[in-house]
């Protein structure tokens, strides 16, 4: 089973869940971080590194003595990452997306592959947690081919659980796409109620079952109850806002270290999305 | 000669538009008799990315010698120095009246894009 952990906004528990729902079970799970523009899943679980792998994209290197500047490469693009102009062909290879749609149409084979180093995948072993997780270049801005390559790591076997970047952009789809269920984590605030609502939608168009987990339950509003009856969609677990919790947070701790009952929760919490995944 | 200037507008009294990649027109204008043809840019606006490199493209296309403009950033930039176009930065103003101000030697070449790319 491949289970995906997603929010539409940020700093709602999203790792929190991924990473004591990994540790909490007593089975091999293999977790991967696909926030790679801040991997954190790594500050809890501590994992011993054993693999570390830089991961590049293809990007068209141009050989002006073989080019006619007939323009064809420009004209595929769609984003502006060649361009033929008068007799000179130039590449932003920052701006490719790495179709090789250009080195499909030059007529007189000018362009090869190059590449553009994405950032670094790196692995490692917490327990019987193997944590996967991405970390993008500094500088680069497409986080997509990199989620793609830490997604390359995931189990049929098993369980396999992905730790999404927050939203509802193109990283986030990337990072849930053909996954078997999502677990929307929220908190019960307007600005919580508000980006779920948006990310509820953007799963629905992927069609995956989903459910929600509310975390720091006690706080805010009634609102995030209401809106989950109306759609019927499950409240999964509920994570009481407890001073230790974010006490043990700040110190890189899990909250199944802190308390450890806690693990309890966390195991329903896979029964329940096991029991409803289609 | 061949100037082109990048305008809200289509004629000579239009105002200059201090964007390039995302202007409205781009009015190609011979100075000294102000004849002058005008390219359309909209197909521009609405780009996510590599609006300036598109620009650029059009104006090298149009075998224009030098723009004026408001802002010209770094892609841009890197695609007319290359073609050999100069830019001249920092118009302000009716069209007619930067045509005027460009024959009496206001504007200076730029060495470099004067702002950022927007993106990365």
């Amino acid at each position: 089973m491949i289970l995906s952990i997603a929010s539409g906004k940020g700093g709602t528990g999203k790792t929190t869940v991924a990473t004591n729902l990994a540790a909490a079970l007593e089975c091999p799970v293999r977790l991967l971080d696909c926030d790679v523009e801040e991997p954190n899943a790594h500050i809890f679980l501590k994992p011993e590194i054993t693999e570390r792998e830089t991961v590049t994209a293809v990007v068209p290197d141009v050989d002006l003595s073989k080019c006619e500047y007939c323009g064809a490469c420009g004209d595929i693009c769609q984003f502006s990452a060649i361009v033929a102009a008068g007799e000179t062909v130039m590449t932003f290879t920052e701006m490719c997306h790495s179709c090789k749609g250009c080195m499909m149409v030059c007529p007189t084979g000018a362009i090869s592959e190059s590449s553009r180093t994405l950032g670094e995948i790196i692995k490692g072993v917490s327990g019987q947690v193997e944590l996967v997780y991405g970390s993008l270049r500094v500088g680069e801005a497409m986080s997509p081919p990199m989620i793609r390559k830490v997604k390359e790591e995931v189990r049929t076997e098993g369980l396999t659980v992905i730790d999404a970047p927050p939203g509802t952009s193109c990283p986030v789809i990337e990072s849930i796409r053909n996954t078997d269920y999502v677990i929307l984590v929220t908190e019960p605030t307007p600005f919580g109620l508000n980006d779920l609502m948006l990310a509820a939608e953007a799963v629905r168009a992927l069609d995956i079952p989903f459910g929600i987990v509310l975390n720091r339950c006690d706080s805010g509003d009634d609102n995030t109850h209401r809106y989950a009856r109306e759609q019927g969609i499950p409240i999964l677990m509920e994570i009481p806002d407890k001073r230790e919790i974010a006490e043990a947070y700040s110190k890189g701790h899990l909250m199944i270290e802190a308390f450890p009952e806690m693990k309890v929760g966390f195991k329903n919490l896979m029964g329940e999305c096991v029991k409803r995944e289609t | 000669m061949k100037l082109a200037i990048t305008s809200d507008g289509t004629t000579l009294s239009s105002e200059t538009d201090p964007r390039f990649g995302r202007a409205a027109y781009f009015i190609l204008a011979d100075p000294d008799t102000l004849e002058y043809e005008v390219i359309e840019n909209r197909q521009n606006i609405n780009l996510p990315q590599g609006a300036g490199i598109q620009a650029a493209r059009t104006i090298v296309n149009a075998c224009a010698d030098a723009l004026i403009t408001g802002n010209c950033g770094p892609k841009a930039f890197t695609v007319l120095q290359k073609a050999g176009i100069e830019v001249l930065p920092g118009a302000k103003g009716k069209v007619e009246d930067v045509i005027e101000q460009y024959k009496k030697g206001a504007f200076t070449p730029a060495k470099s894009a004067n702002v950022d790319g927007h993106w990365v």
